[in-house]
């Protein structure tokens, strides 16, 4: 079982430039169904064996997409998650990096009420390994299907820790990467709802980093409603304060945002926090219920 | 990035937010014409890209084209050291003159826009407790902070700005001066793409004029594409003279004080997981270092550069898991950084992920001195030991 992608999924490329193509490649050789690729003024046309389409309205038309992954560089990212948003595709996920932030205020804003989840931007994106779908940038090898949902606002930690599980014998239902920026459209909370309410996941990874309170928010939700055991890590126990975090921002959260108050407020919740990053898969052995 | 204060306040006038006349110098000969300009009493401004100058010494009046001179010649080449510097300090090199003011019977106030996670949305924030950081505020009495949202669709409205007005406390007679002040601001924010701009104090004068007395602009570096001449306003002396250099390079780099072990990582994350992994293997991190997802051997080649220019690196750390970026291209060019540099310090390696084994087969038939580890917890405590003087 899985969330969010699946075998069924029919996924959508915007933007197949270079680096689009060749992660549309990678993801149809890792199983998952490729239906297209949306770039202006190429429709009509293919590219290694996909056909290309003006819009994203024409695309979802003529070959049924419901997925859309998103690789156009920053200038046009806001507005291909909105393309996509207004053809009703109900899952964007928006892998590109460096994307304005007020552009995202805008696109946000726009994507509200809308029957529609964006994942990203600057995201890795989402795995379903026992359903072979893959809907992003991830080296899909290192993941296997199981029963562990992981959620992380991290690329190649996410990579680290599924290797972790996978190395364990330990499979995942689904890997979703929510992506690094400060305004996302799926948090951890999210997140944690979908893989809660899925029969398929028995256990959560969460990695979050410093920064914000996503993770305060999502270890709340946790002690609330999640009755599966869950596993959590914070990225940047040693950063120095005030190198990332705009200083006025910090203070919106009301002190919140260093590794260690999420770290505590997880414990808090009843998630298993580990300090070391090299504990995540030992660490998610010893809560599975079934093995 | 960050601008400084004298270049914020020539954007702010642009879009007709008040600020006090005055003009940047380089030179005390400079000041000393500014200050004639101006006319008496002047105030000398020092310009770093850090707060809390009036404490340190940064910010002095001048009465006379003597006082300025003697101040300028003073303060220009000077250590200034704040609670936001660091006991290094930074070098002041440019000074911002301005027009004396006379704050006999004026109020301090503090305003300011932010980009706000949670509301995904522009606020403004705003206190009656001008002139000090905002941070001691939020912290005593966050009630203080008055918030108002701005609508990604409709902006900042008038009965926003009158909201904020009353309750800051200010003048009905000053409300015709207020909101148009707060609607400048607001068109500099969205105009500029701002990540932060912070007026402290923002002043009311005892005539009821509204001025920016200070000011703080930070730009949204995603965003600089489409302001090349906002680019320009980049200050290279503010910054860490290997920051520039990595970021020349495509590379994130962040020096850290106090640390013995250079790290290089691929990915935010899991830098900053390393960083930690290094801390619990007892050693001390020397700097963040985020190659990127796609690096090329060009660019590991130039970042092992940047990472051994520091001289408190005693081992250094590779931690990639290969995606993207390929575990016989990070050995490529590694190997290339350290036959081209050669290398005195302790390296070791952990590389997971495509082409692994591909990878450490280079590595090995390099003939050059690596140690390699299977997994972080030994690939930390191999440097930490090493950076110790340990086998």
């Amino acid at each position: 079982m899985s969330v969010l992608v699946g075998a069924k999924s029919r996924v959508l490329v915007q933007g197949m430039g270079k680096h689009g193509t060749f992660h549309a490649i990678g993801c149809r050789e890792y199983g998952t169904n490729v239906v297209g690729g949306v770039t202006p003024g190429k429709g009509g046309t293919t590219v290694e064996g996909f056909p290309l389409f003006n819009t994203v309205e024409e695309a979802v038309r003529k070959t049924g997409a419901d997925v859309s992954m998103v690789f156009v560089p920053p200038p046009g990212a806001a507005d291909a998650i909105m393309e996509a948003a207004d053809a009703g595709i109900p899952l964007v996920v928006c892998i590109t990096e460096g994307v304005p932030t007020l552009d995202m205020v805008r696109a946000a804003a726009f994507l509200e009420g809308r029957p529609v989840r964006l994942i990203g931007p600057n995201c890795p994106g989402i795995i379903s390994p026992g359903e072979k779908c893959k809907v992003g940038i991830m080296p899909g090898h290192i993941h296997r299907g199981g029963p562990v949902g992981v959620v992380s606002r991290s690329g190649t930690l996410t990579y680290e820790a599924v290797n972790q599980l996978t190395a364990l014998g330990i499979g995942q239902s689904t890997c979703i990467g929510i992506g690094g920026d400060p305004i996302i459209g799926t948090n951890h909370t999210d997140a944690l709802r979908l893989f809660n309410d899925d029969p398929g996941t028995q256990a959560i990874v969460m990695i979050g980093e410093i920064g914000g309170s996503a993770e305060e928010e999502a270890a709340a939700f946790v002690k609330q409603s999640v009755r599966k055991p869950v596993v959590g890590f914070i990225a940047g126990q040693t950063a120095p304060p005030g190198r990332r975090m705009g200083h006025a921002g910090a203070i919106i959260a009301g002190g919140k945002g260093t590794a260690e108050e999420k770290m505590k407020a997880m414990a808090a919740a009843g998630i298993h926090v580990v300090k070391s990053p090299a504990d995540i898969g030992a660490a998610v052995a010893e809560v599975l219920p079934t093995r | 990035m960050k601008v400084h204060e004298y270049q914020a306040k020539a954007l702010l006038s642009s879009f007709g937010v008040p600020v006090p006349r005055g003009k940047v110098a380089y030179t005390a000969d400079e000041a000393v014409e500014v200050g004639k300009e101006l006319g008496f009493p002047v105030v000398v401004k020092a310009q770093i890209h850090a707060g809390g100058r009036g404490k340190g010494g940064g910010v002095k009046l001048a009465r006379s084209a003597e006082e300025v001179e003697s101040i300028a010649k003073a303060m220009l080449g000077m250590r200034l050291r704040t609670h936001q510097t660091g006991p290094e300090g930074r070098i002041v090199r440019r000074l911002l003159v301005e027009q004396g003011m006379d704050l006999g019977g004026s109020r301090e106030m503090y305003l300011a826009m932010v980009v706000d996670r949670a509301r995904e949305s522009p606020v403004f924030m705003a206190s009656a407790q001008g002139g000090m950081d905002i941070e001691e505020v939020a912290a005593k009495d966050p009630k203080a902070i008055l918030v108002e949202t701005v609508h990604p669709a409709a902006g900042w409205q008038p009965f926003q700005a009158r909201k904020l007005a009353f309750g800051l406390g200010l003048p009905v007679s000053t409300l015709a001066k207020a909101v148009p002040f707060m609607q400048a601001i607001h068109r500099a924010f969205e105009a500029l793409d701002a990540s932060l701009l912070e007026i402290n104090p923002f002043l009311m004068t005892k005539d009821g004029a509204l001025l920016a007395l200070d000011a703080k602009l930070n730009l949204d570096d995603n965003a600089l594409y489409r302001h090349p001449e906002l680019k320009e306003l980049r200050d290279f002396d503010e910054e860490d003279p290997l920051e520039v250099e990595a970021s020349k390079h495509g590379l994130n780099y962040i020096k850290l004080e106090g640390g013995e072990v250079g790290c290089m990582v691929n990915g935010a994350g899991l830098a900053m997981a390393t960083m930690d992994i290094i801390m619990l293997a007892g050693g001390r991190p020397a700097n963040f270092l985020d190659v990127g997802g796609g690096a090329n051997a060009e660019q590991i080649r130039n970042a092992f550069r940047i990472l051994l220019a520091d001289p408190d690196v005693k081992a250094v750390l590779i931690n990639i898991f290969g995606g993207i970026l390929r575990c016989d291209v990070l050995a490529e060019g590694v190997i290339a950084a350290v036959r081209e540099l050669g290398v005195k310090v302790p390296v070791v390696i952990r590389m997971k992920g495509n082409n692994e084994e591909k990878g450490k087969a280079m590595l090995r038939d390099s003939g050059l001195n690596f140690t390699t580890a299977d997994d972080m917890t030994e690939a930390a405590k191999r440097v930490v030991g090493a950076a110790k003087g340990g086998p």
